[in-house]
């Protein structure tokens, strides 16, 4: 075991699986891509608040609004849930622990980003209908 | 050296963050992880508005009214500011990725750039709120 492997044979096998940078570059895209979406969520905010249910039926039956909406809740969703692991995995030492609580972000980003999408094409699809 | 040596030695450890002098790109860092962790729970809010809005009048109007109660436009507000700020910030993030403007003098004038952003554009968006009746 001591000296007689050389430097080469104990490097080998331990290196990158080749796939290191996907959840750099996906953080990255969806960075982008919530930039825009985002801003645009801030008007619909503002917009939203002064109106009343009706109004918010109205403006999420719009196909364009619906489909801004389902993309804004998919990359968020997944946006957050890349952030949320890089900060576990950075102060949580534990592996049991770690490994939880990466579950839990998972599950919980997977079920609240599912049940939002899934209530915003109700109202959607059921438009004028859901009143 | 061999494996044994290479054992024995001990792993450097990090500066305790209390011997640090406390600086703005350090700050902006640090606020970069802390307003990403508020808007989890901001998406979780929104995520309950839709589920309140396909539930139907008496729930949305139920959830509607709460986040306009003082505690709700508190939050609302800690909410924007998080966003304002993690927006600048993650444009000043994706400036550096593409390998510009990560020398200390452009790296400290754009953290006083985002946060005077963040103010400046969290309470433009509250007063556009107040003057348009959302509040």
């Amino acid at each position: 075991m001591a000296g007689y492997r050389t430097p080469l044979s104990r490097a080998l096998g331990l290196g990158s699986a080749k796939h290191g940078a996907t959840h750099w570059i996906s953080e990255r895209v969806s960075s982008v891509a919530l930039v825009p979406l985002t801003i645009w969520v801030a008007y619909a905010v503002i917009r939203l608040a002064s109106g009343d249910y009706a109004t918010a039926v109205h403006w999420v039956a719009d196909p364009l609004n619906a489909t801004l909406l389902v993309l804004t809740f998919a990359v968020a969703f997944a946006h957050m849930h890349a952030g949320m692991r890089v900060v576990v995995e950075d102060y949580i030492q534990k592996t049991l622990s770690k490994s939880a609580i990466l579950l839990v972000n998972f599950f919980v980003c997977g079920l609240a980003g599912t049940l939002a999408i899934v209530s915003i094409l109700k109202v959607a699809f059921s438009g004028a209908g859901a009143l | 050296m061999t494996d044994a040596a290479r054992r024995t030695r001990e792993p450097p450890l990090s500066p305790h963050l209390q011997v640090w002098r406390w600086h703005i790109t350090m700050a902006c860092s640090i606020l970069h992880r802390a307003t990403g962790v508020a808007l989890y729970v901001g998406a979780l809010i929104a995520a309950g508005w839709a589920v309140a809005l396909a539930a139907g009048p008496d729930a949305y109007g139920a959830y509607k009214s709460l986040l306009g109660t003082p505690v709700g436009l508190v939050v609302m507000f800690g909410l924007t500011l998080s966003w304002t700020f993690h927006l600048a910030n993650g444009v000043r993030h994706l400036v550096w990725d593409t390998g510009h403007a990560f020398d200390l003098k452009s790296a400290n004038a754009s953290a006083v750039l985002v946060l005077a952003f963040a103010l400046a554009a969290t309470v433009s968006l509250f007063g556009i709120a107040a003057m348009t009746g959302a509040i």
